[in-house]
């Protein structure tokens, strides 16, 4: 991880049009979630504008990964309201799959899909949900490969590709999809230390260009450059947010210091 | 690295990639290594080569030294003993009868026999008249060639007698091949479509507007269907599909006596026949019989149960209790009773459930209720692919927009489905051997027409060499299934370099 980091401060981040504005891209207001009878989400507000850059983080089973599912509807929740580009997630199948269609998605373990090409990956979900034509869908394909810089692998298939080239095909075969609002689930967190640079290069660029992104990561370099918030979570609820530099060098509470000292110490 | 005097070291130079070592092949080292690395495995191997031996030792001089040309078992014995062999089997039967074992007793098409190969004879005889007097009419002439048949050779027979069935599997081969093989051009595809109407028109023959009709009928109602599913959605469109295919369909289909069932409607096929009138002579089901048989109940349970099974795996996965209880429900009785019950019931019990007055063809009783058994076979082979695929797959093709059937359609299901292969093979395979069971029921499979053949006074009393020829039929298309299976497992591997 320190290699990373050491290597994102090199570089310099083009801030020109990373611009918060006052309109609101989701909204969550008292959402509660369980498992069950666990309660793994507890009254979580949280209202995220266009523009903003917002890194999750917090210990493993905070319930940090479950909050960003619950905006996209891959896990339901059972009270409170998720609004997403003014559609209120509820039980209809059509307002969850246009909030799907709009919000693009980064997994952990890439999920491509293993039987087609890296070219069809990126044109498949243009071609059946958009109804964009196939010849079309290619080319905004290329050009997002072209973007994440591995053109020349369109027409492998997923498994011949390493763990980094596989994670920023699934960040183009999102953005193929033109979202408005991008998840990263620990987009890093599979990846050999090598590879873990080219994918946050990535991320970057996507957020020099002023994408709304939400990203739950451990890579606190990122979040010190590139988010304009931190949010800290723990037991299933907010424990704390704030910008990322008054976050980690004056946190409040104590669990987030714990959790700071923890990851920062070594 | 070779000895190092101290900790530390650094390479200077990169080691550039070197050949393998020289070949470990040649049969020498392959038999010293895997026959002869022991005592015991000398011992065992010497054990094993006698073992085949003996065994070829005893099968081999009854199979080669085989008589192909006699007229009975008894004619058999006789040329054996003037050989001087201790041992022979009776090829003869195979070649005299295995027209019969391919065919069962379905009818040659005698009047293009006749206008082929007596037509001469006739003629030169002073024609028809003059052998069978001035009343002769065309079943006098089918009589004769009936009786001149045994001049002709089995294999004219096959050409000319039996060209639909022959023609039939042909084209089914011209069918079925472009959906196996990728390779081959989409346009034949067109041609896959078509041939059930094709081949039921082939092997039933009777008027050409039944299964024209029917083609009709259901190009209708998938278009009516379609354009109701733009207006009023899926449930609007399929109920459309459903009415346009009764009001066009059933009523010509051949196979139920519409008149306890849909007596309003006209029967369109009857109406077009007296207009345009073509067909072949009807061959009705209970004429069906031999290999063909197999052929016909095989393919037929094939293609209709994998699509059934693949719909009962997902309805088994669905989030909807009802429709997943109904699936559950079916797999469940349908594995739990063995076939030949099933196919007890298809020749018995089904016709108390059917309307009074109306008749269900033995045939098509049996094909359907054989696709519904393998079909709860395959949704729980299926069920184990799904099962299979990681959930990030759903989750992706979720987080997409895919709806429910696309995702299944262009994700899960081309994965699950290549998982399954192994299995799906499987069950056909075995569903293929299984519809020798219809011997049960009355229907005449290879097996039962072995009994048929051994029952006249020439044969009787002779097994292995009708078994035999049964069983070689049988693994020929079972072993091309397997051999297939393994083709396209290899060709689908796209996760693994």
């Amino acid at each position: 991880m320190s290699e990373a980091q050491t290597s994102l401060q090199d570089r310099q981040i083009d801030r020109s049009q990373m611009k918060v504005t006052d309109e609101v891209a989701i909204e969550i207001n008292d959402m509660n979630k369980w498992y069950g009878t666990f309660h793994v989400l507890r009254d979580i507000n949280l209202t995220v504008n266009r523009g903003e850059r917002i890194v999750i983080c917090g210990p493993s089973g905070s319930g940090k990964s479950t909050l960003i599912r619950c905006i996209n509807a891959l896990e339901e929740h059972q009270k409170g309201q998720i609004t997403v580009d003014g559609t209120t997630l509820s039980t209809d199948l059509k307002n969850i799959d246009k909030v799907r269609s709009e919000v693009g998605m980064v997994f952990q373990h890439f999920n491509l899909f293993p039987h087609l090409t890296i070219l069809e990956n990126c044109t498949l979900a243009p071609i059946w949900v958009r109804k964009v034509p196939k010849r079309e869908a290619e080319e905004t394909a290329m050009y997002f490969l072209e973007k994440v810089k591995i053109p020349e692998q369109a027409h492998k298939y997923p498994g011949q590709l390493s763990g980094g080239q596989q994670q920023r095909v699934a960040i183009a075969r999102s953005l193929c999809m033109r979202p408005r609002i991008m998840l990263f689930d620990e987009p890093t967190s599979a990846l050999d230390p090598e590879m873990i640079k080219e994918v946050l290069d990535t991320m970057i660029q996507l957020a020099e260009e002023g994408m709304t992104m939400l990203c739950v990561t451990h890579e606190m370099g990122f979040a010190r450059q590139v988010a304009n918030r931190v949010i800290f979570m723990d037991a299933g609820q907010i424990v704390e947010q704030n910008e990322p530099e008054p976050f980690f060098t004056n946190p409040q509470n104590d669990r987030t210091k714990l959790f700071l000292s923890q990851i920062l110490g070594h | 690295m070779s000895k190092q005097s101290s900790v530390a070291f650094v390479r200077r130079e990169m080691l550039p990639p070197a050949p393998p070592p020289p070949g470990q092949a040649g049969v020498l080292r392959w038999m010293r290594e895997n026959l002869f690395s022991s005592v015991t495995n000398t011992a065992l191997t010497i054990l094993s080569l006698y073992f085949i031996w003996s065994v070829l030792a005893s099968i081999m001089p009854w199979t080669l030294n085989g008589i192909w040309v006699a007229g009975s078992l008894t004619e058999c014995r006789e040329i054996r003993d003037a050989r001087g062999l201790e041992t022979a089997a009776c090829w003869a039967v195979i070649n005299e009868r295995w027209l019969q074992l391919l065919f069962g007793f379905y009818p040659t098409d005698d009047k293009l026999l006749s206008s082929l190969f007596y037509a001469e004879p006739l003629a030169t005889a002073g024609g028809l008249e003059a052998v069978f007097g001035a009343a002769s009419n065309a079943t006098d002439r089918i009589e004769f060639v009936g009786m001149m048949k045994g001049d002709l050779s089995n294999f004219t027979i096959f050409l000319f007698g039996y060209w639909r069935p022959l023609l039939a599997v042909a084209l089914l081969v011209v069918a079925v091949a472009p959906i196996l093989y990728s390779s081959l051009p989409r346009s034949l595809l067109f041609f896959s479509m078509l041939y059930p109407f094709v081949g039921v028109f082939l092997f039933w023959g009777g008027s050409i507007w039944g299964p024209m009709t029917v083609a009709i009928g259901l190009a209708a109602a998938f278009f009516i269907g379609r354009f109701f599913a733009k207006r009023f959605g899926l449930l609007g469109g399929g109920i459309a599909a459903v009415a346009a295919f009764i009001f066009i369909f059933l009523n010509p289909l051949p196979f139920i006596d519409h008149g306890g069932l849909f007596p309003l409607f006209p029967h369109v096929k009857d109406v077009l026949h007296s207009i345009i009138p073509f067909g072949l002579s009807a061959i009705p089901s209970d004429q069906f019989g031999g290999f063909m048989l197999a052929i016909i109940i095989g393919t037929s349970g094939i293609v209709l149960s994998l699509p059934i099974g693949i719909l009962l795996a997902l309805g088994r996965q669905s989030t909807m209790p009802f429709i997943r209880w109904v699936c559950v429900t079916f797999i469940e009785v349908i594995r739990g009773v063995p076939l030949i019950v099933w196919l007890f019931v298809a020749s018995t019990l089904l016709k108390y459930f059917l309307p009074p007055g109306s008749s269900f063809d033995a045939l098509l009783r049996v094909i359907i209720l054989v696709t519904l058994f393998a079909s709860a076979y395959i949704a729980e082979v299926v069920r184990g692919g799904l099962a299979a695929l990681p959930t990030g797959q759903y989750e992706a093709a979720d987080s997409l927009g895919l709806d429910y059937w696309k995702s299944m359609q262009l994700i899960v299901l081309p994965q699950a489905l290549k998982i399954s292969i192994p299995g799906i093979v499987n069950t056909f395979i075995g569903l293929f051997k299984d519809t020798t069971l219809v011997v049960f029921v009355g229907l005449r499979d290879p097996l039962g027409l072995t009994n048929a053949i051994r029952a006249t006074g020439e044969w009787n009393g002779i097994y292995w060499e009708l078994y035999i020829f049964v069983a070689l039929l049988f693994f020929t298309f079972c072993f091309f299934m397997s051999r297939y299976s393994m083709y396209l497992e290899r060709k689908l591997q796209t996760d693994r370099r």
